[in-house]
């Protein structure tokens, strides 16, 4: 039902504040990061993946591994559908939803059940979808009657669950997220991660990021190695992380 | 859904933010909200702000013109608030992409949506503002114009206007940052040569009739002013006013057609 397909996928980041003169008319290959150059318009660009080839279907549960600048999180967002681009072909088909930042929306000063609302929006519920929800994320979060409390109000472990809650009350058909999302409290932890684990068992296609081999290998049957921009490998999650972690 | 999002062109992406129409009026609820959150009057303070700076200006400008309070009162009361109505957007218009950044680099959300969002918040500070109309008819003892129900299509065409202006300045300035700044400089000359602190009548006769008629922001503002003033906006200003709407539309259409993709990568 779900997949996503790459061809020849190419990102490149015109960055129109850069002194342009300062860079010098050639191709830098910084350590990490991407190849800043500049082109022949005069504009200088940082090339953030280069030909991207990947195939994610139905099923894929899928580890992004890579050094910081690697491209992970551009590809995150390529594979989200917020980047289109610069060059090649994405197609992909389902709806997406990224845990990457899940305090996005929320307003400290609102009460928790305005704020149940807000995150909600943000990920894209319909207001008939939170209606059917909310009891069931206003009881997760164990919040109580704190709910008619401002959020600024709450200690950061009950920020956290309302958000968390929220967060993953919905199951999308392809679910992207940036690490694990930590979970607060002991009593909370082991509820959290069972429900986290529920939606990405319940998502068509999983793509995770992260730096941790332990919890890559837990959820992941395939890995794909970013270095530079570009792919260095991809295959089954035990070789890859085998390689890349070293042994 | 079959395409990519990110593959969208313009109309596409304009129908699906106004069928998710709740997400704009949630952040746009949301703005107003904030701002006024814990204090006791709330969001009335936009309405008691610009109560005081119509009584001033009234006062100052009446005298100044020699003109009838009761004539000039309701007129630069309704002047100013039509006014803040088409500057704040316009000039938020400008913001509107450009702070919604960690948004659009984070959510799959239509990218009308956040323009649909800057216009709505405006629409329900334009509302606190409008309060003060009937306060200044009642002081003036003047009834309710049997035109103003005119005023209602008139607000729609105004509001359609600036909705696609603040789409073409949402991408422009997303990606010529320094362009805000030009826009509200201009703003500001636009609004002592629009008249809203001045009558039209009170334009001396060598003057160009140019002035208003080559004057967009003329007939916006009059075709919300007239009305609930006692008057009817003439055809022109309506056949202005619409002739705008719709090369307006085709052109943010084309534009945003055009530069959509790009966007993300700007912000």
């Amino acid at each position: 039902m779900s997949h996503i397909h790459l061809r020849d996928v190419a990102v490149e980041f015109p960055i129109y504040n850069a002194a342009s003169r300062s860079i010098k008319n050639r191709v830098l290959n910084v350590a990490t990061g991407g190849a800043i150059q500049r082109r022949f318009d005069g504009h200088v660009v940082v090339k953030g993946l280069d030909n991207i080839n990947l195939d994610l279907e139905d099923g894929d549960r899928v580890g992004l591994i890579g050094h910081n600048g690697s491209g992970k999180t551009t590809l995150l967002r390529v594979l989200s559908g917020i980047y289109a681009p610069t060059h090649g072909v994405a197609d992909i088909q389902g709806d997406s939803v990224s845990l990457i930042n899940i305090g996005l929306g929320i307003d400290p000063e609102a009460t928790g059940r305005e704020n149940i609302r807000l995150r909600a929006a943000m990920m894209g519920m319909a207001p008939h979808e939170l209606h059917a929800r909310f009891d069931e994320i206003a009881e997760f979060s164990g919040l109580g009657d704190f709910l008619e409390m401002p959020f600024r109000t709450y200690s950061s472990g009950m920020q956290l669950r309302l958000a968390f809650a929220t967060s993953t009350s919905i199951r999308p058909a392809i679910l992207i997220m940036d690490e694990w999302l930590s979970t607060g409290d002991e009593d909370f932890k082991e509820r959290a991660n069972k429900r986290l684990h529920d939606v990405v068992t319940s998502t068509d296609i999983l793509v995770l990021a992260s730096h941790s081999k332990e919890l890559l290998l837990q959820n992941c049957n395939r890995i794909v190695w970013l270095e530079h921009g570009k792919i260095r490998m991809d295959g089954s999650a035990s070789a890859v992380a085998a390689q890349y972690f070293g042994n | 859904m079959t395409r990519r999002f990110a593959d969208r062109d313009a109309l596409e992406d304009i129908l699906e933010a106004i069928k998710k129409y709740h997400l704009a009026a949630t952040f746009g609820w949301q703005d107003v909200a904030q701002r006024y959150r814990r204090s006791r009057v709330g969001a009335f303070w936009l309405t008691i702000n610009m109560g005081v700076l119509i009584g001033a200006l009234g006062l100052v400008f009446g005298n100044l013109f020699h003109s009838p309070m009761q004539e000039f009162l309701p007129f630069i009361c309704v002047g100013m608030v039509v006014w803040g109505l088409i500057s704040s957007c316009v000039v938020e218009g400008c913001t509107s992409l450009i702070s919604a950044d960690v948004i659009i680099l984070q959510v799959r959300m239509p990218i009308f949506t956040h323009i649909l969002r800057a216009l709505w918040r405006n629409i329900i500070i334009f509302c606190h503002n409008l309060v003060i109309y009937p306060f200044v008819l009642l002081a003036f003892l003047i009834p309710l114009p049997s035109t103003a129900a005119l005023a209602i299509p008139g607000l729609l065409v105004v509001l359609l206007n600036l909705a696609w202006m603040m789409l073409v300045l949402g991408i422009a300035c997303a990606r010529f940052r320094d362009l805000t700044q030009l826009v509200q400089n201009l703003l500001q000359v636009t609004f002592y040569v629009t008249p809203v602190m001045w009558q039209p009548r009170s334009l001396p006769n060598g003057a160009s009739p140019y002035l208003l008629d080559f004057n967009p922001f003329y007939h916006l503002v009059t075709l919300l002013r007239t009305p609930l003033l006692g008057g009817i906006p003439t055809l022109t200003t309506w056949k202005y006013a619409i002739a705008m709407l719709i090369l307006g539309w085709i052109f943010a259409l084309w534009l945003f057609d055009r530069y959509r993709r790009r966007i993300a990568y700007w912000l």
